[in-house]
């Protein structure tokens, strides 16, 4: 008996049984749905991650205290105090493939204007820091490298922390008090979003000199941003930085660094690694779903086989050989399994776009994880479709035609 | 075709045996029944409720294999053959019909009619054509696209014979064919047998009513699982079984 008739008389009796059909396929429905919906979103958040951290520049090299042999990047470190300002000097003194480079202190500082004030970050940097981070600004300007020397009391505001201080006000020669200490402020940064891991808008600038003068009292630093003199070099301007500061820090060769260096590479990875695992984690617990509803297909095509007894029994006495039995029973469950997969991937495709559009990303429905799903609910409907069509094929004429 | 294979008989059962195990206990529906059929003859199967037609039919028409003893369909021997060899022999040597129909529920008389044929892997456009043929020479023309549940007993009884026709089988099983029907039916369905009968088909209805008996050319009467006589036109008929 030919496929497309077996198909045409599975279609045939999942029809008389419409309600019941759409209540067998819920469990692949739902399953599928969710498998493309989640894989969409981890994905969308993937992207927006990687995006975020090209955005930062290709030949970005950042150097951070802490020891090299700690597994894993730690991105909340800062609590070692093994860089210092001296530091930075040395790498723009000694290393020919290092272009630019910005040493930065951060510490959150209460802004005090007029009535308002707000908590947010500070960050202490040289002139040069737009140079190795696009930094750009919307009103006024950065600080000059001669306001670094002089210990300037200048500020440059992220676009929200302006906003909150300032409302539609200009900023711009307006001072600002920063722990007791009155600062002008000289620019307003453009807005750019999150870098992934701070909101780069709410911040405030000030030299680096200043910072540590007033604010810290040390010269440790959070972090060195270095950009190599091109992305070919970066390479060698890490090897450069590494034996300049393991040669400043007095660090014997069996020793391990007290630093250690990212680029844009080991920092991307690390992440996509963190979001990668939470997708395929939320997609196998989907995938279980999908299982649970093939379990629901079984559970309806055994009671299908019992109640279509005779109908098997009148089949096999007009000649059905078993493989034919077997075939209708399978092709039945199959057709349930895709035809919920395929009702699957319209909810999770719909479910993926609203996502896109709540989360302001490309909730990105991808082909593999549509064909996956399918594929997956193909499988589950011959799996779990395998047992009752066999106990279909396995009854005996006689008996299936007695059975009332 | 030869003269020997013109006498060789259509049926042969020798010494069959059907045992079932009920509660544990063993029970004999068939005690060594031994019988052939021609070609060409129209049996009738008698005897009273529980006295093994059924079980003797079910095992012509290869539904059922008998305990012990040999049987033969048109010289093939049944006990030697698979599962899916029985299905095939039932597809296109037997036309099986049965007392409640047992058509297809939600499947038209059409479809129902071209099933064996599906099974057979006749292509489709030929299929629809004999199926039709085969209802229109029964008298359903106007029945061709109605599910059971839309047609009368004698209607639904005459899609099933219809169906058991429409793969040419060599012989013509019926297992109270007019069980279920009225008078009226009745005589029509047997007067479809004998009009069967007389174009040469090889015909055993089982049946417990004497006048439907009465339209047959020879009586099978069994009592116990076994068979209490055997006569045709008033006489007896050897078994040549054992030779
Ligand atoms: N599947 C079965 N299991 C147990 N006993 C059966 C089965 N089929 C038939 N029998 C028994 O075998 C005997 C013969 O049955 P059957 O051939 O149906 O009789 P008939 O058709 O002459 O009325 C009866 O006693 C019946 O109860
Ligand atoms: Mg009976």
């Amino acid at each position: 008996m030919p496929l497309t008739e077996i198909i045409r008389s599975a279609f045939r009796s999942i029809r008389a049984n419409r309600m019941r059909a759409l209540l067998t396929m819920l469990g692949v429905i739902v399953g599928v749905a969710s498998v493309i919906a989640l894989s969409a979103v981890g994905q969308a958040s993937t992207d927006s991650v990687t995006q975020q951290v090209e955005a930062l520049g290709s030949n970005l090299l950042t150097i951070m205290p802490g020891s090299a042999s700690t597994s894993g990047v730690s991105l909340g470190a800062g609590s070692a105090t093994t860089l210092v300002y001296s530091d930075a000097a040395a790498i723009t003194a000694n290393d020919p493939n290092v272009a630019q480079v910005a040493p930065l202190v951060q510490r959150s500082v209460q802004i005090v204007y007029g009535n308002s004030n707000t908590s947010t970050q500070l960050q202490g940097t040289t002139a040069n820091y737009p140079l190795v981070k696009p930094t750009p600004v919307a009103q006024g300007r950065f600080f000059l490298p001669q306001e670094v020397t002089a210990n300037a009391q200048v500020a440059v505001l992220g676009s929200q922390t302006a906003q909150t201080l300032f409302g539609f006000q200009s900023a711009v020669g307006q001072t600002i008090d920063l722990n007791g200490v009155p600062y002008t402020v000289i620019g307003v940064l453009a807005p750019e979003g999150s870098n992934g891991f701070q909101n780069l808008d709410d911040r405030v600038m000030i030299p680096i000199t200043t910072a540590m003068n007033e604010l810290t009292g040390s010269d440790v630093l959070n972090s060195i941003d270095v950009s190599a003199t091109s992305q070919q070099d970066m390479a060698l301007a890490q090897q450069e930085i590494t034996s300049t500061l393991r040669n400043l820090h007095q660090l014997g060769p069996g020793e391990a660094s007290d630093f250690r260096i990212m680029n844009q590479a080991t920092i991307l990875s690390t992440l996509q690694s963190v979001t990668q695992e939470m997708t395929d984690l939320l997609t196998g617990v989907a995938a279980i779903s999908l299982v649970v509803g093939g379990i629901g297909i079984m559970n309806i095509m055994l009671v299908s086989v019992t109640e279509r007894t005779r109908e098997i029994g009148i089949r096999k006495a007009i000649g059905a050989k078993r493989s034919v039995i077997m075939a209708q029973f399978l092709v039945e469950s199959v057709v349930l399994s895709v035809g919920g997969g395929l009702i699957g991937v319209v909810l999770g495709g719909g479910g993926a776009a609203i996502a896109g559009i709540v989360l302001h990303k490309s909730g990105l429905v991808s082909l593999s994880a549509v064909l996956l799903s399918v594929g997956f609910a193909i499988v589950i409907g011959v799996v779990f479709g395998v047992y009752p069509a066999r106990k279909a094929s396995a009854l005996h004429p006689i008996e299936a035609l007695r059975y009332e | 075709m030869s003269h020997e294979a013109l006498s060789q008989p259509i049926i042969r059962m020798q010494d069959i045996i059907r045992e079932y195990v009920v509660g544990g206990e063993v029970m004999r529906a068939l005690n060594g029944v031994t019988l052939s059929i021609l070609r060409n003859e129209f049996v009738a199967i008698m005897g009273p409720s529980g006295s093994g037609k059924s079980t003797t039919m079910n095992i012509m028409g290869c539904l059922d294999r008998p305990t012990a003893g040999d049987y033969q369909i048109d010289g093939n021997s049944v006990s030697a053959l698979q599962e899916d060899e029985l299905a095939q022999l039932r597809n296109m040597k037997i036309g099986f019909i049965f007392q409640n129909f047992n058509l297809l529920a939600r499947t038209t008389a059409l479809e129902n009619v071209e099933l064996p044929m599906m099974y057979a892997g006749v292509p489709p456009k030929e299929r629809r054509e004999r199926a039709t043929e085969a209802l229109i020479r029964i008298g359903l023309q106007d029945r061709l696209h109605n599910r059971p549940n839309e047609l009368s007993g004698g209607q639904q009884q005459r899609v099933s014979i219809a169906r058991a026709l429409v793969n040419r089988p060599v012989l013509l099983l019926a297992d109270e064919p007019t069980g279920a029907l009225d008078t009226r039916n009745t005589a029509e369905i047997l007067a479809l047998f004998e009009d069967l009968h007389a174009q040469g088909n090889t015909v055993v209805i089982v049946t417990h009513e004497n006048e439907v008996g009465a339209h047959a050319k020879r009586i099978i009467r069994f009592r116990d699982g076994c068979i209490e006589s055997d006569t045709a036109n008033g006489a007896m008929v050897m078994t040549h079984a054992t030779d």
